[in-house]
């Protein structure tokens, strides 16, 4: 094993003269004048000698300088006196953040946000949100560990001052080097090869930096190719983003349909597909639908012969809970104009009032109301079909409870137009 | 191929030019995959696999514009083989991780071999299961609003949904695997970029493996990372289909809603994920050359991971069973004698066959050193975990409470379409992973080799 020593080709002095000559390409012969010195690369022959001549290097008392080889030699952090990593503590911080951020986005969302009523279940339930906030946990964790390492490594960083010696490109083969950077406080260029060279180093080679400054700046091309990608991509948000800030009539854009738009006729649209033209399709004259036929004039209109019924028709059966029924659905339907007492002093009338205007409704309870003199059968059609200004609820509500709210007015009328006499034993005012 | 590697592995300790003979020879037998022209097998493997993954596009572009009832999915068989294709591919995907985590873990050294193409069969594998559940949910186009975000609608994700559990799990599953993947990647990106001889590769792998230079410090974080990312991902893997079988579990359905599914789907993604790296890594150490690397040392090893985690099924099948009888669940009983006995029992003995006898062959040294046979036996086992799947699924959900909604699923030719596309995909990336990545991770290879202590006092 033959210690061979090296210098560059273009041995100048360390650490001067680029700045004064970098415009005279012609002089300088290869690589445009290495002259700033960066280290020393010193190649060794095994593992072995790898980690004795890395614990001399540091035992010289040198920190600047670093081990090169194709896999983690074991052993090397030891002789290089490397601090074990923080690495670990960053990433327990990493996770730590990823557990809470799970519970936390499962809290907010789920529980506070927006309370999700899950089959009456708690919105907040530990059990359920484990299994995210463990993934979340790991998720972070593994960031945290991936990127943190790079950022420790200082990588990428795709160029170095040894990539430029040829030697160097066996780091990833066979090559085990350790490389002695001329920053060092102890580097003294002929010592530190001394040193090198009684370690044991098969080859020490000096390493120099380009000195031309184009070859340390970034090339315009690229800047200009990373700005146009930078618009470029910022093209779509912009297009959101004045979506978003402008009105416009258009309909949306509908990339998927999602059944918004289906072959089909919509009701009272044209379609030419029938022979009036209509997508409507009437009854056909002469049928009827099952169920339909309404025969029951007394139940579905309020006559006999032609005449308004007086007694209440045979297919409505009277009892408590129709009665309630009826209360119900004249609070709904009717109250809001006739009052809840059936006096006519409903929130609409007394609105209008409020406003200057004038509304009247019908008084359904006073001794001489029109309602009270109709017969049953007239008062149903008035309910269904309506009565001067006031329109039909035969499309609101069904006929039994027509009925049932007829039912319910005659009580109103009955109740307040009662006598001393009709009152049971001791309800009677004194 | 006869190489040089193992000839000098022995001779450690003197002689640094053996120890560097040996680096070299794994660099060279590893590169030259990527940087000498590919073998002819190359060609047609990966013009099938193109051909199946245009299918997949024409099956799931027809999709898109009609709708999942083009697949045999109807009232009864709401979930059939889109979830079996998903649960299959998950699982395929989790050998993959062991190797590379849990076994690192272990300190098996062996596995330095086979972990970086099996780490490249999980992320494929996961990519391929990725699709189907988004495909099965029918709108396919809103799938991101599984992802949590603030939107018009004033819109959240249930948390409590083990769907969701799936989204977080599989996602967290495919970026932890392909960060682990990619890391472990960079100092043989770095190999291929020093030994590639033309600009573009110089370039691209230059800018892949981030300058890499192999620095002790940078080592020594990497070491660590590396061990941390193992560390987290051994919990990730158990959690990522013991997640996949929640979906199943904590349903309410007879032949679903059971406790022993989160291991019992553990242990069989393992099985069926090694099977994949030995249907895989057979043919691949035969066409590439790397027999010195993959040796029949890892086949033994495989095998035996094989034929145990086998067991652990064949053992799930057998408690499935007697806890469906002795529980004296009418139904949870009735879902198991209609999976032996009814309409799907064809499937059911494919499953048991495939997956409980065909392993038992690995138990004899002699089986196992024949390759032809043990490549058989591990296609078996393929398909053997894709009808478990199939039976778990379909057969629970065929027959429920009512008999008057009782069906029977019958794929459709678009549901073959997809499941055969979906090989495509993996097969496209693989044949890419192989040509264009380094398939041996040199670096740990190197490592663990006797060379690497060469020249130490303690040796």
């Amino acid at each position: 094993m033959e210690a061979e020593t090296q210098a560059h080709d273009d041995d100048k002095p360390a650490a001067h003269g680029n700045g004064d000559d970098h415009g005279d390409a012609g002089e300088t012969s290869t690589d445009g004048g290495d002259t700033e010195l960066h280290g020393l690369l010193a190649e060794f022959e095994t593992p072995g000698a790898l980690i004795a001549a890395a614990r001399k290097v540091k035992n010289a008392g040198y920190t600047e300088f670093d081990c090169y080889s194709p896999f983690p030699v074991h052993g090397i952090d030891d002789a290089m006196g490397i601090k074990r990593t923080k690495l670990p503590l960053v990433v327990f911080g990493g996770g730590l953040t990823g557990l809470c951020g799970g519970l936390l986005l499962q809290w907010w969302m789920n529980a506070h946000n927006w309370p999700w009523n899950v089959s009456g279940k708690p919105t907040w339930s530990i059990p359920a949100n484990i299994p995210i906030a463990y993934e979340t946990t790991i998720l972070l964790s593994v960031l945290t560990t991936f990127f943190g390492m790079w950022a420790a490594n200082k990588l990428p960083q795709v160029w170095h001052p040894f990539f430029r010696l040829d030697r160097f490109a066996k780091v990833t083969d066979d090559g085990l080097f350790i490389g002695i950077e001329a920053s060092d406080q102890r580097f003294e260029l002929e010592q530190t090869k001394q040193l090198l060279v009684a370690a044991g180093a098969t080859h020490v080679e000096e390493c120099h930096t380009d000195a031309r400054p184009e070859a340390r700046t970034v090339p315009k091309a690229i800047y200009g190719v990373m700005i146009v990608l930078t618009v470029v991509a910022l093209i779509p948000f912009a297009l959101a983003f004045k979506a978003r800030a402008s009105k416009s009539s258009d309909p949306h854009w509908h990339v998927f349909s999602d059944m918004d738009f289906q072959p089909k006729a919509k009701s009272d649209q044209p379609f030419g597909e029938f022979a009036d033209g209509r997508a409507n399709r009437g009854e056909i004259v002469g049928t009827i639908a099952r169920g339909n036929l309404r025969a029951d004039d007394a139940y579905y209109r309020g006559l006999r012969d032609g005449q308004w019924i007086t007694e209440l028709p045979a297919a409505f059966k009277v009892d408590v809970d129709k009665l309630n029924r009826g209360q119900e659905r004249y609070n709904i339907y009717c109250a809001p104009c006739h009052g809840f007492d059936g006096g006519g002093h409903g929130i609409v009338p007394e609105r209008v009032a409020l406003r200057g205007g004038a509304w009247e409704a019908r008084n359904l309870v006073s001794s001489d109301s029109v309602a009270i003199k109709m017969p049953n059968g007239q008062l149903f059609n008035t309910i269904s079909n309506g009565y001067n200004t006031m329109m039909g609820y035969a499309a609101q509500v069904p006929v039994d409870d027509r009925w049932a709210i007829l039912l319910y007015v005659r009580a109103l009328q009955r109740g307040q137009n009662a006598t001393q006499a009709e009152l049971p034993a001791g309800a009677q005012v004194r | 191929m006869a190489s040089a590697t193992e000839a000098h592995a022995d001779d450690h300790g003197h002689g640094g030019e053996n120890a560097r003979e040996t680096f070299r020879g794994i660099t060279r037998d590893v590169t030259k995959v990527n940087l000498t022209p590919i073998g002819r097998w190359w060609y047609p493997a990966f013009g099938v696999s193109l051909l199946l993954l245009g299918m997949l596009v024409v099956a799931v572009t027809h999709l898109f514009r009609t709708g999942i009832g083009i697949w045999g999915n109807n009232n009864v068989q709401g979930w059939a083989w889109d979830i079996t294709n998903f649960v299959f591919w998950v699982g395929i995907g989790h050998a993959g991780t062991l190797i590379s985590a849990v076994l690192y873990l272990f300190r098996q050294d062996w596995r330095t071999s086979i972990n970086r193409s099996a780490e490249a069969m999980t992320i494929f594998a996961v990519a391929c299961a990725g699709i189907f559940p988004i495909l099965h949910t029918g709108r396919p186009w809103f799938a991101w609003w599984m992802i949590p975000h603030p939107n018009d609608m004033g819109m959240w994700p249930q948390f409590r949904s083990p769907l969701m559990w799936d989204v977080f799990a599989i996602s967290t599953y495919a970026t932890t695997s392909i960060l682990f993947w990619y890391m472990g990647m960079v100092p043989d990106l770095a190999t291929l970029r020093d030994k590639s001889k033309d600009k573009v590769r110089q370039v691209v792998y230059g800018l892949l493996s981030l300058g890499w230079r192999g620095s002790a410090r940078q080592w020594h974080r990497y070491e660590r990372a590396y061990l941390i990312l193992a560390a987290l991902s051994t919990p990730l893997v158990l959690s990522v289909h013991s997640v996949v079988s929640f979906d199943f579990a904590t349903s309410q359905n007879p032949g679903w809603h059971t406790t022993i599914l989160p291991p019992y789907f553990v242990a069989g993604a393992i099985f069926s994920g090694f099977a994949m790296v030995m249907t895989l890594m057979l043919p691949l150490r035969h066409v590439l050359g790397l027999k010195h690397i993959i040796t029949q040392d890892h086949i033994h090893a495989m095998c035996k991971v094989t034929v145990a985690t086998g067991t652990i099924v064949g053992g799930a099948y057998a408690i499935e069973l007697f806890t469906a009888w002795y529980s004296g669940n009418l139904w949870e009983w009735f879902t198991f004698r209609n999976r032996i006995l009814g309409p799907y029992a064809w499937a059911y003995f494919i499953m048991v066959s495939c997956n409980v006898i065909a392993p038992q062959f690995f138990w004899v040294k002699k089986f196992r050193e024949n390759l032809v046979f043990v490549w058989i036996l591990c296609a078996f086992i393929n398909v053997g975990m894709w009808f478990e799947r199939f039976v778990i699924i379909v057969s629970s959900l065929a027959r429920q409470a009512l008999p008057g909604a009782w069906g029977y699923f019958e794929p459709t030719k678009w549901d073959f379409m997809t499941l055969a596309g979906s090989f495509g995909l993996f097969g496209t990336l693989f044949l890419l992973f192989v040509r264009f990545a380094p398939v041996v991770a040199m670096a740990e290879v190197k490592a663990v080799s006797p060379a690497a202590h060469a020249g130490k006092d303690d040796h």
